[in-house]
C-alpha cells in the first residue's frame, strides 16, 4: 500500500487551558475527497488549524506524503502544498478580487504557471473575472467563498482543506460551490472537506469521519455513513 | 497691523517641520496598522538616529570636507541613520515584541514603554562619550550642537521670506520617500503582504505569507523612515539631545492619531497639521504653550473622534 497523502495521527491540541482535540486520526489518500462532519464546537476547525500548524499541536503527528509537518510555520506548510480555505472565508476585504488571488500565489515565482492558474480560476468561477477589480469586502457571501477557494487554488495545493464552504450562503450558490468541489476533484485535486451539510459532503466523498467533542466517534465509507442510523439522526435530519 | 509675511514664513517653517513629523508619524502608523501596537520606542529610535548621524559626522570629520564633500556627507548620514534605525527597530520587534504576539495588547504596550526608556538611556550614555562632537562628553545630558552642513542662505535672495537649503532638503528627502513608500505598499509583493497581514494575520499565514518576517520588515521600514527623519531634523534644527525623541514622538503620535492611526495619507496630513499648529502657536501665542496645545489636540481627538480625520470604522491600515 502506498503512503497516504495526509496522515493525522493521535492529534492533540487546544487553546490555553482548554483541551479541544483529544487524539484525532484521519487518513486521506491521493485523489480522494474525504469529509469530516460533526456538530458545532466538536473541534473540526481546530483540527484543520492544527493540521495547518496555525494552532500548534500538543501531541501526535501530521504527515504530508510521509513527511511530518510538526514544528513548521504555517507558511512552510503552505509551501509544501497543504492549503486551507478557512472557515468564514476570510478574504482580504480591503483588497480587490485580483489582489486576493495574487496573495494566494505569494510564494510562487513561476509567472506563466500563475497566469494559467488564474485562467483556471476564471473558468471555475466566471463571476470572479467580472469582479476582478472590485473590493472583496463588497462581494456577496457566496462570491467571497468562490474567491476564498480561488485564492487557495492559486497556491497550487497538493491537498486542499475546506472548512464549511457552504456556511451562510444562498442555496443556489451552495450548489455552485459543491459543483466546483466535485469538478476540482475530477481534475485530480485531493480534498479534505469539513461540512455541516453532511448529505452533500458525504455524497461527494469516498470516506467520511464523524467527530464528537474532540474525538473521531466513527468513520467509514461515505455510502455506509449515509445509511448509518447514528449519522441519519444526528446530521441528516432523518 | 497683521503682518502677512510673518504668517507665510511661519507656514513655511510649519510645513517643513510638518513633513519631518509626518515621516516619524508614518513609523507609528505602519506598526499600529500591522500589529495594533503603539510603538512608544519609535521616538527614541528617531533620537538615536540623530546621535548616530552626529557620531558618523565626527568620526569621518565631515565638517572639513568642503561643500561637495558635505553633500556626500549628508547622503551618507541619511543612508547610515536609516539603516541604523531600521535595524534597531527591527531588533526591538525581534527581542521585545515578537514573543508577546499572542499575549494581551497591554503586555506589548508595557514592553514598548520599557524599550522607550532603554533607548532614551542609551542616548544619554551615548551623549557622554568622549568625542569632540559631543563636546568631549563633558555633560552627557546637555543638548549637542549639530553642525549645519547645509548652508543657511536664503534661496529667495534678498526677499523677507526665507526659504533655506535646509527647507529644500526637508522636502527633497521626505516627498520622494513618501511616494516610494506608497508605491511599495500598493504595488509590490511585500506591500500587498503587509496589507494582508494588517487585515487578517491568520488568513495571511494560510496564504503562505511569513507573517513574522513581514512584521519585521514593517518595523525595519518604519524605523528607517525615522532614521531619515532624524538626519533631516538635525540638519534643520542644529541641536539634538537624548530627550528629543519624547517631544518628536508626541508630535508624531498626535499626527498619526489626528490623521487616523493606521492610515498613511492620514499620517502625512496629520504631520503637516501639527507642524503648522506648532509654528502658529510659537508665533502668535508663546512657545511654552505649544506642547500643551499639541497634547490638548491629542486628548480632544481621542475623546471626540478616535478614528481621526481619514480613519473611519473601516479604516485603511498600513
Ligand atoms: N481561539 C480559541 N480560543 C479558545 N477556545 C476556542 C478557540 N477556538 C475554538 N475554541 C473552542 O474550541 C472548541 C472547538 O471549536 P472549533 O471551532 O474547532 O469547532 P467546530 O467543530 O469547527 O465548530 P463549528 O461547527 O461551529 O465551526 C469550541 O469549544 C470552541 O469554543
Ligand atoms: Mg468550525
Amino acid at each position: 500500500m502506498s503512503t497516504p497523502l495526509l496522515e493525522v495521527v493521535d492529534l492533540h491540541a487546544g487553546y490555553g487551558a482548554i483541551e479541544v482535540l483529544r487524539g484525532i486520526c484521519v487518513t486521506v489518500d491521493e485523489g480522494e475527497v474525504v469529509s469530516l462532519i460533526g456538530s458545532n464546537g466538536a473541534g473540526k476547525s481546530t483540527t484543520l488549524m492544527s493540521i495547518s500548524q496555525v494552532v500548534v499541536p500538543r501531541r501526535g503527528d501530521v504527515r504530508l506524503a510521509g513527511e511530518s509537518l510538526i514544528g513548521l510555520r504555517p507558511d512552510e506548510v503552505i509551501a509544501r502544498g497543504l492549503v486551507q480555505v478557512p472557515e468564514g472565508r476570510r478574504v482580504f476585504a480591503r483588497m480587490t478580487v485580483l489582489e486576493n488571488l495574487r496573495m494566494g500565489a505569494y510564494l510562487r515565482r513561476d509567472a506563466d504557471a500563475i497566469a494559467r492558474d488564474l485562467r483556471h480560476v476564471w473558468e471555475l468561477f466566471p463571476v470572479m473575472e467580472e469582479r476582478k477589480s472590485q473590493l472583496a469586502g463588497t462581494l456577496s457571501g457566496g462570491e467571497q467563498q468562490m474567491l476564498a477557494i480561488g485564492r487557495s487554488l492559486m497556491s497550487r495545493p497538493r491537498l486542499l482543506m475546506m472548512d464549511e464552504p457552504s456556511m451562510g450562503i444562498a442555496p443556489i450558490l451552495v450548489s455552485r460551490i459543491f459543483e466546483a468541489i466535485s469538478r476540482l476533484n475530477r481534475e485530480g485535486m485531493t480534498i479534505f472537506l469539513v461540512e455541516q451539510n453532511a448529505r452533500r459532503a458525504l455524497g461527494l466523498s469516498r470516506n467520511g469521519y464523524v467527530m464528537e467533542t474532540g474525538r473521531i466517534a466513527f468513520s467509514g465509507p461515505a455510502s455506509a455513513l449515509l445509511g448509518d442510523p447514528r449519522v441519519q439522526s444526528a446530521y441528516l435530519g432523518a | 497691523m497683521f503682518d502677512f509675511e510673518v504668517l507665510v514664513q511661519q507656514l513655511i517653517t510649519g510645513l517643513s517641520n510638518g513633513m519631518i513629523i509626518a515621516l516619524i508619524a508614518i513609523g507609528y502608523t505602519m506598526v499600529y496598522g500591522i500589529i495594533e501596537l503603539i510603538n512608544f520606542a519609535h521616538g527614541d529610535v528617531f533620537m538615536l538616529g540623530a546621535f548616530f548621524a552626529l557620531t558618523l559626522m565626527g568620526v569621518l570629520g565631515m565638517e572639513s570636507w568642503g561643500p561637495g564633500g558635505q553633500a556626500v556627507g549628508v547622503a551618507a548620514m541619511l543612508v547610515g541613520s536609516a539603516l541604523f534605525c531600521g535595524a534597531l527597530n527591527w531588533s526591538l520587534d525581534r527581542v521585545a515584541y515578537r514573543a508577546l504576539r499572542r499575549s494581551s495588547k497591554l503586555a506589548l504596550l508595557v514592553s514598548a514603554i520599557g524599550c522607550s526608556f532603554i533607548c532614551m538611556n542609551l542616548g544619554l550614555f551615548w551623549g557622554g562619550l568622549p568625542m569632540d562632537v559631543f563636546a568631549g562628553g563633558v555633560a552627557a545630558a546637555a543638548p549637542k550642537d549639530f553642525p549645519a552642513l547645509v548652508p543657511q542662505v536664503n534661496l529667495l535672495g534678498e526677499s523677507f521670506i526665507r526659504i533655506t537649503p535646509a527647507d529644500a532638503l526637508v522636502f527633497a528627502v521626505t516627498i520622494p520617500l513618501m511616494v516610494a513608500l506608497t508605491l511599495m505598499v500598493n504595488r509590490t509583493n511585500l506591500g500587498r503582504a503587509m496589507r494582508a497581514v494588517a487585515q487578517d494575520p491568520v488568513a495571511a499565514s494560510l496564504m503562505g505569507i511569513p507573517v513574522d518576517r513581514v512584521i519585521g520588515a514593517t518595523f525595519f521600514i518604519g524605523g528607517a523612515l525615522g532614521g531619515f527623519a532624524s538626519v533631516v531634523y538635525s540638519l534643520y534644527n542644529n541641536t539634538i539631545g537624548f530627550q528629543m525623541g519624547t517631544r518628536a514622538g508626541l508630535d508624531a503620535f498626535t499626527a498619526a492619531v489626528l490623521g487616523g492611526i493606521g492610515s498613511l495619507p492620514g499620517a502625512v496630513l496629520g504631520g503637516l497639521t501639527i507642524g503648522c499648529v506648532r509654528a502658529m502657536s510659537d508665533q502668535y501665542l508663546e512657545t511654552r504653550w505649544t506642547n500643551t496645545i499639541v497634547f490638548c489636540i491629542l486628548v480632544l481627538i481621542l475623546i471626540f473622534r478616535p478614528s481621526g480625520i481619514l480613519g473611519s470604522s473601516r479604516k485603511e491600515k498600513v
